[in-house]
């Protein structure tokens, strides 16, 4: 079977920057917008983008991720010769081991790779908001010859030193790539975005797979060989909104951000972002509630007060209570008189009457899935 | 209740709902802000367990109908063994009416050629979230003939409707078709469950000596002689049946506790077409009290006691009260709306105001603007 263009998504990593949030689950499956899941992005971009089959690659708590993705029905992805493969290390002859890195994960499903034979390859992270169309890169990349292209897009140059940056000519051929550079010498980042032309990175991976020196990383190891061999490189600009949410303040930031009058994303037009849902009914306002600056999905019930805060699906907000500045995971449950300010609260956690959860602008207040916050005293 | 087939009828019209209903089908009626009145038969058979559901096809306004089940996906029931089968009605000939009778006949094939032990019929017309296996056990333990699901009715109607007499243990002692419905009454969901032999047989006899109607002509007619129970429903059902019954229906889900029995219940969702719209925005200015929202809203102004299905637009300052509002409508800067019905696509422009009463809620038809 043939495929023009293989999607491997990378989503193994724990996201230990996100505390509880991933203590049970992988970053990939963190919730999002009131509606989302973080994968649903990318997954989402290769429905629309006309690439039909994607490989995930998991291995830290990848149960809830792996129950969540099924068999890719809910994002379109569960054609004939499409789909969504869920990529956990496995056992070989020679033994088992976990991903290492970035780069040895791929190497690992070569085999993979080779049976769906791609022409190319996209390799994505499980960790940012944006919607995009990767079939134009792509064309890009075919456009230019390249057997590499990197998405990148400018940020902020005081921000540049925690990305890996890099330097391009006028046409966008790659001169230098520098993994987290002291001194950033432009603000173009790397997006964790690439394309490969297949055997052009079949015969880097094998080679890198093969160096004891190597932490097996793309940004690290392999993409520094490439530009080293002179090979053609060239970087994609997007200019979209983008988003990291490593973090507990830059996943909060970014809830924050579609409260706003025009939304970064319009996540239900035309490239809509497709979600696993479970069935539920219109969420319901109670005669004493006060909603405003809000998002709210399928299933809450709000009795008494939210601004400026995202509301998930089933969420139950109790008479009284005040929620402000904050994101509610799905199905937690905020009795009555409760107070949450400048907070996430984690899936199905209960907040009991009359309890306060307060963080601040500064230091975001978190709790984990299940948890439970008592009034004190 | 793998030895249960069930039969959706989407056939049977009625007089009192007609606004609502010139382009589409009863069972297609947009309801409770995300749903379509076929979604709760369907849903409670799939949930229920039944894996082999017919659907009888309505003499014309079929399009919505297909479009919103598809290939059943969003129930499960896209299967390569049993799943949904589409029914379609076969022209009539020879003078003959079109009728829910005609199209059970003329599809019986479907039945007789499943493996199923009982058959259960619905029409798609009511609003509930029922077990059918309890169903299935009352009637097995009353060794019944015929079960009818009935329920308490909550309002009177000015349609007509089946409505039984329960004695002992549910067995009926009178049924009737009424030309008016009152409240108190036990009336009918138009659920039938039979055994499939019996099934045919009241269908081909009832036919084929001039029948029309299925539940006067195939159940009420033949019912001497026969074990007919009910098995009474006491969970909250709406039967759709006037303009009237719609309008309180809907809003009688802004009652939480309806809504939790309705559409929370453990296992036993009301499925429905995925459209993966956005959560619903609330803006600067919005002012929402008991009310039921769906998603893919944008909300500037006021919304009371009413329910706003996907993708309507508040506009700063207008106001929606005692309202139903459809997909995609919108209402313009200080537009107000008060005991009014929008179908899809209704715009109210800047400023106007409409008003119905409680009794009689303004109704706006499909793509009207205002």
């Amino acid at each position: 079977m043939k495929t023009r263009c293989l999607a491997m998504i990378l989503a193994g990593g724990q996201g230990s920057r996100l505390g509880v949030l991933t203590a049970k689950v992988a970053k990939p499956a963190v919730p999002f917008g009131g509606k989302y899941r973080i994968i649903d992005f990318p997954l989402s971009n290769c429905a629309h983008s006309g690439i039909e089959r994607v490989g995930v690659l998991t291995q830290y708590r990848p149960f809830e991720l792996n129950n969540y993705l099924g068999n890719g029905n809910a994002w379109d992805l569960d054609g004939r010769g499409g789909g969504v493969f869920i990529l956990p290390p496995y056992a070989r002859a020679k033994g088992a081991d976990w991903y290492s890195g970035t780069a040895d994960a791929i190497y690992q499903n070569l085999n993979f790779i080779e049976m769906s034979d791609p022409d190319y390859v996209l390799i994505l992270s499980g960790d940012h908001i944006y919607a995009m169309d990767y079939s134009k890169m792509l064309d890009a990349h075919i456009a230019k010859g390249a057997e590499a292209t990197i998405g990148v897009i400018r940020v902020p140059m005081e921000e540049a030193s925690r990305f890996g940056i890099l330097d391009a000519e006028a046409d966008g051929r790659i001169t230098r790539f520098t993994e987290k550079p002291a001194q950033p010498t432009s603000d173009l980042a790397s997006m964790g975005i690439y394309i490969f032309t297949k055997d052009f990175l079949r015969d880097y991976l094998v080679e890198d797979a093969k160096r004891e020196d190597s932490s097996h990383d793309f940004g690290k190891d392999i993409i520094p060989k490439m530009l080293a061999d002179g090979a053609k490189l060239y970087s994609y600009s997007f200019d979209g909104y983008w988003k990291d949410v490593g973090t507990i303040e830059s996943l909060w930031q970014a809830n924050m951000d579609f409260l706003a009058d025009e939304p970064p994303l319009d996540t239900g037009g035309t490239w809509r972002i497709h979600s696993a849902n479970p069935a539920l009914p219109p969420h319901y306002i109670g005669p004493e509630a006060e909603v405003s600056h809000a998002l709210l999905n399928e299933g809450a019930v709000v009795l008494g007060s939210v601004a400026h805060s995202v509301i998930s699906s089933g969420v139950r907000i109790g008479k009284g209570a005040k929620v402000t500045d904050s994101v509610v995971m799905p199905f937690a449950v905020i009795e009555d008189g409760a107070v949450v300010d400048h907070a996430i609260l984690g899936p199905h956690t209960r907040v009991a009457a009359n309890a306060k959860v307060k963080g601040t602008p500064d230091s975001i207040a978190v709790t984990g899935e299940n948890e439970v916050v008592e009034a004190a005293g | 209740m793998k030895n249960v087939m069930s039969l959706v009828d989407l056939q049977r019209e009625e007089a009192y709902i007609k606004e609502l209903t010139q382009d589409r089908p009863i069972a297609s009626l947009p309801f409770a802000g995300r749903y379509r009145l076929v979604d709760f038969a369907l849903s409670s058979m799939v949930t229920s367990g039944i894996r082999n559901v017919g659907v009888l096809l309505p003499e014309n306004k079929a399009r919505s109908i297909l479009d919103h089940l598809r290939s059943g996906k969003d129930w499960d029931l896209a299967r390569h063994h049993k799943g949904l089968f589409y029914l379609p009605p076969v022209r009539p000939e020879n003078g003959e009416k079109a009728s829910d009778l005609r199209n059970i006949y003329y599809n019986l094939n479907f039945v007789e050629n499943s493996n199923e032990e009982y058959v259960l019929l619905a029409r798609a017309t009511s609003v509930y979230n029922i077990d059918f296996t309890k169903v299935l056990k009352f009637h097995i333990d009353n060794g019944a003939d015929v079960t009818v699901v009935t329920s308490k009715a909550w309002h009177s109607d000015p349609c007509s409707g089946l409505i039984v007499e329960p004695g002992e243990n549910g067995r009926i002692r009178d049924a009737a078709i009424k030309p008016e419905l009152k409240e108190g009454e036990y009336r009918s969901l138009g659920i039938f469950l039979m055994s499939k032999e019996l099934f045919c047989n009241v269908v081909r006899y009832a036919f084929e000596h001039g029948g029309t109607d299925f539940r006067r002509d195939a159940i009420l007619k033949q019912a001497t002689g026969l074990k007919f129970y009910t098995y009474i429903h006491d969970g909250f059902a709406a039967r759709i049946c006037s303009t009237p019954a719609f309008y309180l229906s809907n809003l009688k889900m802004l009652d939480q506790s309806v809504w939790e029995e309705l559409f929370m219940k453990e296992n036993a969702p009301i499925i429905t077409k995925v459209k993966d719209m956005s959560p619903t925005e609330y803006k600067e200015g919005a002012n929402v009290k008991n009310s039921l929202i769906a998603n893919g809203c944008e909300i500037h102004g006021t919304v009371e006691n009413s329910v706003i299905f996907r993708n309507v637009t508040v506009a700063p300052g207008a106001v929606i009260r005692n309202s139903v509002v459809m997909e995609d409508c919108v209402l313009e800067a200080q537009a107000e709306i008060e005991y009014v019905i929008t179908d899809k696509e209704v715009t109210i422009t800047q400023g106007k105001r409409l008003r119905g009463a409680v009794n009689f809620p303004v109704m706006i038809g499909k793509h009207v603007t205002i």
